[in-house]
Parts: C-alpha cells; sequence; structure tokens
C-alpha cells in the first residue's frame, strides 16, 4: 500500500469515526469491518476487473461541514419531489406536503434515530461489496420512503440526488423505499451535479418491493466532471407475484460505476433491468449487475445498450444466479454496444450460474461498429451520412427506451439522447 | 435519361463489370435478365453509390450528368431510386421517422421546402392504402418483423412517396408469393410515367408477365450481349442462359 492509500483510508476512519454511534452502529461497525478487511475495490478484485475504484480514490475529498444554502432546483417534470443535496436530505427542497394518501417520507438520519426495525432490516442487505459496505459504513442521510400496502399511486414520485459544484466533496447517502404488498408506484431518481465537478459520491439506494407489488423506476444520471467518482447501487429485493421494472440513463462523466444487487425471494417475481450509456471523451462508466433468483418461478431481463465515443470506456458485467430451489426460472440477457470510434472500448461481460434444472436462461452480448448495410440504406433513401449516423445511434438506443412503460418519460429520455447526439464532434 | 458508357468495375482484384452499355430512356422499361453471378446487383450498386466498388473506367450519366462522384444520398436527391433485393432492417428507427427523414433531407437537397407532419402523414398515408400496407407496419421499426412480401411493399411505398426519376429493381421478385407479386406490380406499374425510367433487375421471366418491359438486355459476364423487345425473355425462359454462358470471353 502507497503513502497515498494510507492517506486515503485514514481520511475514510475519520468519517467512520464522525457516525460510528447512531441506531445503525452494528450495521455500520459490521459493514466497516467488511470494508477495511477489502479495502477499496482494484482491479484484483473480480467484479471490479474493469474498473478501479482504488486508484481513482487515492485522494478522498473531505465531507462538506456545512450544508449549502437552498439552491434554485430546475423541475423537469410533474412530481412529488424528494431531495437530496451533497449528503443530506433537504425538507426545504422537497414537496413532503404534496406526498399523496398512503405515502411517508422521512430522513434517513431520522429514521435511524428512531431505530425503527423495518429500516433497519431494509439496510442491512447484501454488503459483501466493498464499495457498499462504505456506503453501510459512512452513510450521512438519504430519504425513507414508505408505500402502504395496496396503495396505488397515480403520480410519480421523484428522487432527486443533486451535488453541489466547488471544491471536491466525498458524499454518502443510502436511500429507501419500500413498497407494502399490493402497492403499485413510480418511482423517478435523477443523480446530477449543480455544476460540475470532481465530488466523489457512493450513494444507493434500496427497494424493498412487498408481495403483489409493482415498481416502475427510472434513473438517470447526468453528465459530471472529468475528476468525478461515482458508486451509484442499486439494490432490490422482490418478494413473492412482485414486479419491478428499472431503467437507467447514463451520459458519463468521469468514472461512474453503477451497481445492482436484486434478489428474487418470492416465488414468481418479475423483474427488469435496462439501461442505455452515453459515453464520449474520457468518460468511464461501468454496469454490474447480480441478479439472484432464490425462488421458484421467477422471471429476469436485462437488456442494456452502450454507445461509446471518442476515448471513452464501457464496462457492462451482468451475472444471473438460479438457486437449486429455484426452478422454472426465466432468464434472457441481452447487452450490445455500439463503438464509434477507434479509442473506444467496451468489456462486456455476462454471466450465468445454474444451480437448478428446469430453467430456461440465455444471454448475448455484442460489441460493433455502425453497420455498413444499413448506413448505405438510410443513404440510398437520400439521408446524408451524418444524419444517417444519427438516425442509426439514436435506434440503437431507442431499443432501450422500449423498455419504459410511460411515454411521457420515454420521449423525455429519447430527447436527451438526441441532445446528447448532437454534442457528437464532426471528425471528417 | 441514364446512359453508362463503357463500364469497367471491379471489388479488390476480381472485375465484376467489363466494359457495359446500357441506355434506358424517360418512361422506358428496361429489363436486365442474366444468370447468377454475372453482376447484375454489382450493377445496380454502383449506379446507386454504395462503397466498395472500385469504377476503373468508364461512365454512368444521369440526364447527361456523370453521376460516379456523387455521394449515395446526392444520387438519390437528384432521383435515383434501389428497390433492394434484401431490404434492411433498422431496429429502433420507426417506420415513419425515416420515411420522413428521407423525403425531407431530398427536398432539403432539391433546395425545395420541407414537408410538414399533417401534409408528409396524408401523402404517406395514401401510398400505404394503395399498397395494402397496414398502419401497424409503418408503426414498427424499419422492416423489423416485416415477412419478405411486406419488405418488398415497403420499398414500392417507399418508390411512391420519393417519385424518383430512374427506380432499379433489384431481384424485387425474390422470396415473393404470386399475392405478393401482383401486389408490388401493380405498385411499380402503377408508377409508371413519361418522365420516369425503370431499370427491373430479375433472373426469371416471371416478374415480367406482370411487369412488361419496353426493352430486355441479356447481361452476362459483366456486359450486356443481347438487346431486344419483350419477346427476348420469352425467348430466355425456354433456351435458358446456356447460350451466354457457353460464349468464351
Amino acid at each position: 500500500m502507497n503513502e497515498q492509500q494510507i492517506e486515503a483510508n485514514l481520511m475514510l476512519a475519520s468519517f467512520f469515526e464522525q457516525r460510528k454511534n447512531d441506531a445503525a452502529s452494528d450495521l455500520r461497525a459490521r459493514a466497516w469491518e467488511t470494508f477495511s478487511r477489502r479495502g477499496l475495490p482494484n482491479r484484483r478484485v473480480e467484479e471490479w476487473h474493469y474498473t478501479d475504484l482504488r486508484a481513482a480514490l487515492r485522494q478522498i475529498a473531505p465531507l462538506r461541514a456545512a450544508e449549502p444554502a437552498a439552491p434554485t432546483l430546475a423541475r423537469e417534470r410533474s412530481s412529488c419531489r424528494l431531495v437530496v443535496l451533497d449528503g443530506a436530505f433537504r425538507p426545504d427542497l422537497s414537496d413532503l406536503s404534496a406526498l399523496p394518501y398512503g405515502v411517508r417520507a422521512q430522513s434517513l438520519r431520522e429514521a435511524l434515530a428512531q431505530g425503527e426495525a423495518e429500516v433497519l432490516a431494509a439496510l442491512a442487505g447484501d454488503a459483501k461489496d466493498a464499495a457498499l459496505a462504505l456506503n453501510a459504513a459512512l452513510m450521512q442521510d438519504g430519504v425513507v420512503l414508505r408505500i402502504a400496502p395496496g396503495c396505488v399511486l397515480e403520480r410519480p414520485l421523484e428522487l432527486e440526488n443533486v451535488v453541489s459544484g466547488g471544491a471536491a466533496q466525498s458524499v454518502y447517502t443510502r436511500s429507501l423505499a419500500i413498497l407494502g404488498a399490493g402497492a403499485a408506484a413510480t418511482l423517478l431518481e435523477t443523480y446530477r451535479p449543480l455544476e460540475a465537478s470532481g465530488a466523489q459520491e457512493n450513494r444507493a439506494l434500496v427497494l424493498s418491493v412487498g408481495d403483489g407489488a409493482k415498481l416502475e423506476h427510472v434513473a438517470t444520471i447526468s453528465k459530471q466532471g472529468e475528476d468525478a467518482v461515482r458508486v451509484v447501487s442499486l439494490l432490490a429485493t422482490l418478494g413473492e407475484m412482485s414486479a419491478l421494472n428499472s431503467f437507467c440513463l447514463v451520459e458519463g462523466g468521469g468514472l461512474l460505476r453503477r451497481q445492482i444487487f436484486a434478489t428474487l425471494n418470492g416465488a414468481n417475481a418479475d423483474v427488469a433491468f435496462s439501461g442505455a450509456s452515453l459515453l464520449r471523451g474520457r468518460d468511464h462508466a461501468d454496469t454490474t449487475l447480480f441478479v439472484r433468483h432464490e425462488s421458484l418461478g421467477g422471471k429476469s431481463r436485462e437488456f442494456f445498450r452502450h454507445i461509446v465515443d471518442e476515448s471513452a470506456t464501457g464496462v457492462f458485467q451482468g451475472k444471473v444466479s438460479v438457486a437449486q430451489a429455484a426452478q422454472k426460472t426465466n432468464g434472457v440477457m441481452q447487452s450490445k454496444a455500439l463503438l464509434l470510434s477507434d479509442g473506444a472500448s467496451m468489456n462486456n461481460k455476462p454471466e450465468l450460474e445454474i444451480f437448478a434444472d428446469d430453467v430456461v436462461c440465455g444471454h448475448g452480448a455484442t460489441c460493433g461498429r455502425l453497420d455498413a448495410d444499413q448506413l448505405f440504406y438510410l443513404e440510398a433513401r437520400g439521408v446524408p451520412e451524418r444524419e444517417a449516423e444519427a438516425l442509426l445511434i439514436e435506434g440503437f438506443a431507442n431499443e432501450a427506451l422500449e423498455h419504459v412503460a410511460d411515454e411521457a418519460t420515454r420521449e423525455a429520455l429519447a430527447a436527451r439522447i438526441s441532445a446528447w447526439l448532437s454534442g457528437r464532434e464532426v471528425l471528417q | 435519361m441514364l446512359e453508362i458508357k463503357n463500364l469497367h468495375v471491379s471489388i479488390g482484384e476480381r472485375k465484376i463489370l467489363d466494359g457495359l452499355n446500357l441506355t434506358v430512356h424517360d418512361g422506358e422499361v428496361a429489363a436486365i435478365m442474366g444468370p447468377n453471378g454475372t453482376g447484375k446487383s454489382t450493377l445496380s450498386y454502383v449506379v446507386s453509390g454504395r462503397e466498395g466498388y472500385e469504377v476503373t473506367q468508364g461512365e454512368v450519366l444521369l440526364n447527361g450528368e456523370n453521376i460516379l462522384e456523387l455521394a449515395p444520398h446526392e444520387r438519390a436527391a437528384k432521383g435515383v431510386f434501389l428497390a433492394f433485393q434484401y431490404p434492411v432492417e433498422i431496429p429502433g428507427v420507426a417506420t415513419m421517422t425515416f420515411l420522413k427523414a428521407a423525403l425531407n433531407a431530398q427536398r432539403r437537397a432539391r433546395g425545395e421546402e420541407e414537408l410538414q407532419t399533417p401534409d408528409f402523414m396524408k401523402r404517406v398515408n395514401e401510398a400505404a392504402a394503395r399498397l395494402g400496407v397496414v398502419k401497424e407496419m409503418l408503426r414498427r421499426p424499419l422492416n423489423c418483423g416485416f415477412s419478405g412480401g411486406e419488405k418488398k411493399r415497403m420499398e414500392i411505398l417507399q418508390m411512391a412517396l420519393l417519385e424518383p426519376r430512374l427506380c432499379i429493381l433489384d431481384e424485387t421478385d425474390s422470396g415473393l408469393d404470386i399475392d405478393a407479386l401482383r401486389v408490388v406490380s401493380d405498385g411499380v406499374n402503377a408508377l409508371r410515367a413519361k418522365d420516369r425510367g425503370f431499370l427491373v433487375i430479375t433472373h426469371y421471366q416471371r416478374l415480367l408477365d406482370y411487369i412488361k418491359p419496353d426493352t430486355v438486355h441479356v447481361m452476362a459476364r459483366g456486359r450486356i450481349l443481347r438487346s431486344g423487345g419483350p419477346e427476348l425473355a420469352l425467348e430466355l425462359e425456354t433456351s435458358g442462359y446456356r447460350d451466354y454462358i457457353g460464349e468464351a470471353a
């Protein structure tokens, strides 16, 4: 371990000292123990082989001492909004009074102070991953959302994770959404900077989807500064006959690791993860997911599209494991990358691990360039080359958007993809 | 309007077209028949501007202008249309989005105003109704999940919408059953006009029962070996291409 790494560890240990004594102290201590044993993930850790977090975090940025003044946050859509700014939930920026009937929201800090068993149980999930363990040990705040059993929400809930600009800071937050049995909701989630910075964010969202509950989840991770380091984790547990459909648009910026840990605990649960990544410059974006089928008759779908331009790097690792008890599992995983320049690279690694004998599972992964036949077809119809390329790239990304259920959301995402494309440098 | 003079084309070391001469007049339907592997598809690609073919000699004149230096989209704007033997599937690109992009790109290139959505929709719907293209097909990604017959109908729909000056039909009959062949041929026949020429490339006489040619050219070994009227197609149907393959180069 070199000097910088020792310094980084000391910095993290001092963060831990500051928050080890709340209601989650046992959980934090266990998580800290896991982290201390493993250290920051690096290329020698198989799950992190393509993303070296230790190298990216040689210098740990400090936590922000004071909460920033309330900024004006643009509102993209009509929804009930909950805002986490830097490391704290901000009721003053949130629509707490507009929460629909059947929904409770409070800060994680408050929930931990009350020490509710339901919250602690939901937080105690999967923590073998060192970056996630670090998040559990150091979590500053977040939002705890509880949706009552049977409650069907018409309007989406929106969880905004915002980071302010200025000097680089460390941010550790964790939010929860607990859906009671038979509840149905749409959760829109954003990760965005107020201005580009070198912030080091480690944020997690825990989704607990009760029996028969249905959740639509759409996340967007906006462009950040080149020095930014972001780890965004999603932990989901699914009850019997429940359904989770989760989409994420990644716009790159610095180093991003998005990791999904999903467990289908109840029988006949249905989970779908999809996403599109738009990468250019020196962006490095890693999507790694682990889906565990623990029970009978589960269904899982993963569908990802990566567009990698200039000198950017994309990573996709998908591992679907099917336990012996999870007979009749049906799983399909697909990850395709489109490389738009010689300097672009993609690491695409789907994996299956099956212990049950009566399952239908498949996966496919490709990396390629724009298809010459498709380009010629469009050009032969009068579409100029650049425009034809744009149509094909857009079409490639749009395939992932088809997995988003709500049309208005889909259109808003499509507009962001077009905007990204219009910023494509012409190298001719 | 289309004059091909002494065209020599190679792919790498291999010579495909070897001094081909051909003229298609305004309003004329010219059929090109010939055995497999004689360069019929190469001819259609070279005229429409596909990369990967090296023209070593000769000219392709469209209304007197040599178009060989033009990009495919520029040729399209000047009125060249290739109905593909195997129309390409493009997932993620809605058929309507594609049609509008193509039509308006051509209009822009010609200095015409772009069509607004209502006007565009009206034109598409009219053409679709004539060709039996159902609305559902227009909503799907381009050519995805279409049957062979549906893909060819979509080609003809594009032809009707783009109103080209020169239509090249590359083996349009391949993969079509009799009913689909009739629909597609009716679509083509409806587009015959005195300022529009057709180059119908086919392997079999069958297509020419539906699209009656004015002239028939026999192509083998990279050039036109014989030209005549519709009776030539009938003759080929009985005698085959044997005589042409047999001729020493």
